[in-house]
């Protein structure tokens, strides 16, 4: 297209550009790193230091072993939570967004009117009521008043929606008329199809679960605390030691690396069917 | 579906009904069962709790979810008199007004750098986009602990005397300085996320357009104000209200860099912060209020969506021209 040297000169600008940038994201990274193998004194030196001194790696042990942060217990709880809300998240919002596919009777429109009311209302926002119901049910500081409130996603049952809306439906109409029930349908012929927005819900939602704050804070007393939790207490807490902290934090971002570098992909898929039609 | 055959067969209007209803082999029976089980938990957490907390807004229900003493709209009136509840609403606004635009244009900006380049295209999108695995609770972390720690080991700090400044209190409140920190912490994390949406718009402008006006003539700035801009007007008043919604949610990072042992400082104060602070954050709880905030938040919330849809609706109406 256009010439010779000013576009040459613009595409290194852009990479100058680029790379730059990218230093700047991974700064906070590498920050949490350098802090978690430094001594407490690298870190309070008078003078910022890019590349510590010394490094410490004996933060790792004396972490787990700190009863104050308590991060076994919390890593636990976070697993469970996070594992066992993904599973329930995708069950629920699978079959509830293949009901708002199927469905064009009014009893359609009402469950959809439903769903997209609570869309528009985040959790978030109804916080209060949520924990009224939850101290009714006498579900505080227990794994059900962490996961079962908040498993109900309407977000994940409308993205389950839009793919279903566009799955050809001659196939599910084969296995009907040759006497599959509606759900042996579903599972065998429609859910196989669609493993792509399964794995993008399924990552958006597990990340979501692990790095939650509000709803634990709330519910959380002291049996089931979650990781963000135990850092957050440890982090305003007196005698905080830095490099445990930051290296709590790292061990505490690691898995939702690592899913989101796998599930990068479906992750991007995700983010796209999500957002705008 | 099989056509009912009136003549032959005189069925009640109730029959014939409810035969439309449960649908061919009884399918619209199975859907419906299917979203039961969400069906129920929508009602028990989000429906049911809603009436209930909008009962509670007029009792003074401390500590309490059965309340007795009836208060009509003294919290409603408390909380429109709270001069914090009306700073947290101004807090709102400064924050939206900085978060939304800036992330637009970071946003924007990543997309079409990265749309221009040749090779690294998936390293340098992965790289952008990673910081959204990241919680609130450890950017926060970072952020207050490390890059804009107020003593002088902090990042920012060193920084500056380096370059002849002073120490810089970042988010002790007497100045505006904690602006740049809640900001920069949350353009970090969301940045990624948007640049995805607005490169899958971006995507879907035809390439031909773009040789078009190519063959006319238009570089650089004049093809991105007069047709990538345009033809992204759809996705920018979507990501535009995702935003604003996003930042009518803050709580998480504003939590972890100002409050410290049960405290919150008067300032910076998002509304989900207060409502948190004045209903379950203390030591006793106070239900009837937080019923009342969460009222008032909800409406607040539903007239941005309202405000969403129509836009949207708007902006299509003028596509069709």
């Amino acid at each position: 297209m256009v010439g010779g040297r000013s576009s040459r000169a613009l595409q290194v600008l852009r990479y100058v550009a680029l790379v730059i940038l990218a230093i700047l994201f991974l700064i906070p990274f590498y920050v949490i790193v350098r802090n978690a193998f430094s001594t407490n004194q690298t870190i309070v030196a008078a003078r910022w230091q890019w590349i510590p001194k010394e490094w410490d790696f004996g933060v790792i042990p004396s972490m787990f072993e700190d009863k104050q942060l308590n991060l076994v217990n919390a890593l636990v709880n976070s697993a469970v939570i996070s594992v066992v809300q993904t599973v329930a998240t995708i069950v629920l919002s699978l079959l509830a967004g293949y009901a708002l596919a199927r469905l064009d009777n009014w009893v359609g429109k009402l469950f959809s009117a439903l769903t997209v009311f609570t869309l528009m209302v985040p959790m978030a926002v109804v916080f209060v009521p949520m924990f009224v119901m939850t101290a009714q049910f006498g579900w505080i500081d227990s794994y059900r008043g962490l996961i079962i409130p908040v498993m109900f996603s309407a977000f994940a049952t409308f993205m389950f929606r839009a793919t279903f809306a566009t799955f050809p439906s001659e196939l599910e109409e084969a296995a009907l008329i040759d006497g599959a029930n509606p759900f042996t349908a579903f599972w065998r012929i429609v859910v196989p199809n669609t493993l792509g927005i399964v794995a993008a819900v399924g990552t958006i939602t597990f990340i979501g679960a692990w790095n939650a704050f509000l709803w634990p804070l709330l519910v959380t007393r002291s049996e089931t605390t979650t990781v963000q939790l135990a850092l957050s207490q440890y982090m305003t807490s007196q005698g905080v030691r830095y490099p445990e902290l930051f290296a709590g934090g790292l061990v505490a971002i690691v898995p939702v690396v690592v899913v989101f570098l796998v599930l990068q992909r479906w992750l991007v898929q995700g983010v796209e069917t999500s957002g705008i039609r | 579906m099989s056509p009912a055959t009136p003549s032959a067969e005189p069925a009640t209007p109730k029959a014939s009904w409810w035969r439309v209803f449960r649908g061919h082999q009884g399918r619209n029976l199975w859907y419906i069962g299917f979203f039961l089980p969400f069906l129920v938990g929508l009602v028990t957490f989000v429906y049911i709790p809603m009436v209930w907390s909008t009962y509670l807004s007029f009792f003074d229900a401390r500590n309490t979810i059965q309340p007795t003493r009836f208060v009509g709209l003294d919290n409603y009136r408390y909380l429109l008199n709270d001069q914090m509840f009306r700073n947290s609403l101004g807090v709102f606004v400064v924050f939206a007004l900085l978060i939304v635009p800036l992330t637009y244009v970071c946003s924007l900006g990543l997309a079409l750098l990265l749309q221009g380049a040749k090779w690294g295209q998936a390293f340098f999108r992965s790289v952008f986009f990673l910081p959204t695995a990241v919680s609130y609770v450890i950017a926060a972390m970072v952020w207050r602990l490390s890059l804009f720690n107020g003593a002088r080991f902090g990042m920012a700090n060193s920084i500056l005397r380096q370059l002849g400044g002073e120490n810089i209190n970042w988010l002790g409140g007497t100045t505006w300085w904690y602006w740049p920190v809640v900001i920069s912490l949350r353009l970090w994390l969301q940045v990624g996320f948007y640049m995805i949406l607005l490169i899958a718009g971006l995507n879907r402008i035809p390439q031909d357009t773009y040789e078009a006006a190519a063959l006319d003539g238009a570089t650089g700035w004049r093809t991105l104000r007069y047709i990538t801009l345009p033809q992204l007007r759809t996705s920018t008043v979507a990501v535009m209200m995702l935003l604003l919604i996003g930042a009518f949610q803050a709580f998480d990072e504003f939590y972890n860099l100002f409050g410290s042992i049960g405290s919150y400082p008067p300032y910076a104060r998002p509304p989900l912060v207060h409502m948190y602070l004045i209903s379950l954050g203390g030591t006793q709880q106070d239900l009837g209020l937080g019923g009342a905030a969460t009222v008032i938040i909800t409406t607040i919330i539903v007239l941005f969506g309202l405000g969403q849809n129509w836009l949207l609706g708007r902006s299509e109406r003028k596509e069709r021209g």
